[in-house]
């Protein structure tokens, strides 16, 4: 977060979905692949970890970034504040798609409206 | 052998240590080491160094090419595009000195900006619950010297907070409580079995989105009242033994981060908050703290709220301030098309804002003050970089306990690079002879 956003370890801090393994097992994956998550506001491709902070089944973490808010619920109920925690999503394997950087990931998706 | 600078204030998060010694070149010139920082403040500092730093303003062109222009450039262009827009948002301001916050709020008033800052994506819900209720705090020495029942609310300081744990509320040896750890419970209420709540004699794991539900629980346990078998996914035994440890310490204290902010609820979570931590002063003394995270977001709020009598969500357009999260937030009037212009200094809501208003700001004239490449700097059309504050200038500091601190500054700026303040001055001496005040 500190060291540069523009640099890879931020895509590998950030660009990613933390998963039980209950779930992964479940989508049927090895640890470490990349996945599509879909919600009703948005698609994003991260690496699917194994939880680090777990067990935690049901529930997948993506930290606070820019992968995170391709697809969190933007209402902020009056108060300010888009809802950035327990948005509903789906996962599936998206084997052949690559996690883009944070640079590439934002301004390509200012430019594609 | 090299210089040691001691008492160094590290400007990464609201904890704002201020015990940090830092090893310069022999020439003064160049950081080489950082002491008793945390990894995340120790790069931050580091990270100053970087070679590919950008050193000089930069413009993006039509085809997303970026061109170098001068500071007058910039300044000219920021000016420009702040006087001529009918309502510009001017964002971020928390990670600056209160003396750029200053400045930065004379430009708004002049030009009739929305002025906001990244409470609006953090403890915002905070700030409103807090002006709805009230909220009893305290400073982190106090929790120190005396705090032995500590919670953690949908928090993780591990890994927000470093050093929070081992200078205030888990480990220091402080007047009344000698033994350190031991003479403390600690109390983690999180979905995840975090890093934090490994550390915790009590780890509640909520189900997301119910921090209400076991808050008011909490209430009920604490008169001894009857409570159904589970709230929250919490079996009621665990909750009565919690509300138990709460109230036989001598002093609880209650931290609380994005967990509770972020989920839906949102000030009313904190309201519940703040009123069970009412509730526990019947039975010892207790209070309650917002882990804020950047390390001069408080300070902002601190700022506007002497100038203008609002923390956040400052509407100067107007001519007088107005504040109504929800009409003058940053996330709604970009949503809304509400704002013409957008400048922003010391954060990054490129990265931290959903993506549909990211997608707004790229489209208009827009200003992006920060020393990193960030997502924010890559959709704006002017990026400047400046001097680190609490590295390469000093100034004013608010902790997340509103104690005021000085930063110092530890090196000088690259040569010919400008501080936050002295770019704002300019931008602010332009903007006088724009509009003629």
């Amino acid at each position: 977060m500190e060291s540069g956003k523009e640099k890879p370890a931020y895509t590998e801090a950030c660009g990613i979905i933390e998963l039980d393994p209950e779930d992964i097992k479940k989508l049927g994956v090895w640890r470490n692949t990349n996945v599509r998550v879909t919600s009703e506001f948005g698609s994003v491709i991260v690496k699917a970890i194994e939880a680090t902070q777990g067990p935690h089944p049901g529930l997948g973490w993506i930290p606070m970034g820019p992968w995170a808010n391709q697809i969190i619920c933007p209402k902020t109920y009056s108060t300010g504040m888009p809802t950035f925690k327990g948005t509903p999503v789906t996962v599936e394997v998206a084997n052949d798609e690559q996690v883009l950087g944070s640079i590439e990931l934002v301004t390509l998706a200012c430019r594609s409206e | 052998m090299g210089k040691i600078v001691t008492d160094v204030v590290c400007p990464f998060c609201g904890t704002l240590c201020d015990d940090l010694e830092v090893k310069l070149s022999d020439d003064g010139k160049e950081i080489l080491e950082v002491y008793n920082a945390c990894a995340i403040g120790a790069t931050k500092f580091l990270h100053s160094q970087a070679s590919d730093r950008l050193l000089r303003p930069r413009m993006q062109q039509d085809d997303g090419t970026w061109k170098e222009v001068s500071y007058d450039e910039a300044v000219e262009y920021t000016a420009r595009i702040l006087a001529d827009a009918k309502k510009p948002l001017m964002y971020g301001w928390s990670s600056t000195s209160c003396e750029a916050q200053e400045v930065g709020a004379g430009i708004g008033e002049m030009v009739g900006a929305v002025m906001d800052n990244t409470a609006t994506v953090c403890h915002g819900p905070s700030l409103i619950a807090l002006q709805d209720v009230g909220m009893p705090s305290c400073t982190l020495g106090e929790i120190k010297n005396r705090a032995d029942r500590v919670l953690f609310w949908g928090c993780n300081p591990v890994h927000a907070h470093p050093r929070h744990m081992s200078r205030y509320s888990i480990f220091p040896r402080g007047f009344f409580t000698g033994k350190g750890s031991k003479s403390r419970k600690v109390i983690v209420v999180d979905p995840r079995c975090t890093d934090s709540s490994k550390m915790a004699d009590v780890h509640l794991q909520i189900q997301q989105g119910h921090d209400y539900e076991l808050l008011d629980a909490l209430r009920v346990a604490f008169k001894g009242k009857e409570l159904p078998d589970v709230v929250a996914g919490i079996p009621k035994e665990k909750i009565y033994e919690a509300a138990e440890t709460l109230k036989s310490g001598r002093f609880s204290v209650i931290f609380f981060g994005m967990g509770v902010t972020h989920s839906l609820g949102k000030n009313h979570n904190i309201d519940e908050a703040i009123a069970v931590t009412r509730d526990l002063n019947d039975y010892t003394k207790a209070a309650i703290m917002p882990m804020r995270g950047h390390y001069n977001v408080t300070g902002s709020g601190q700022v506007w709220g002497w100038q203008f009598g609002f923390p956040f969500c400052l509407d100067l357009s107007r001519g007088f301030a107005r504040y109504n999260p929800g009409e003058t937030s940053s996330n709604d009037l970009l949503r809304r098309d509400e704002v013409d212009a957008v400048f922003v200094l010391g954060s990054d809501p490129g990265a931290h804002f959903p993506i549909s208003s990211v997608k707004k700001i790229a489209k208009l004239p827009s200003v992006c003050i920060d020393p990193h490449i960030t997502p924010t700097s890559a959709v704006c059309k002017l990026h400047v970089p400046v001097a680190f504050v609490g590295i390469e200038v000093g100034g004013c500091a608010y902790r997340m306990d509103n104690v005021p601190i000085e930063t110092r500054k530890v090196i000088d700026p690259p040569e010919g690079v400008l501080t936050d303040e002295e770019f704002l001055s300019r931008v602010s001496d332009r903007v006088k002879e724009l509009k003629g005040v």
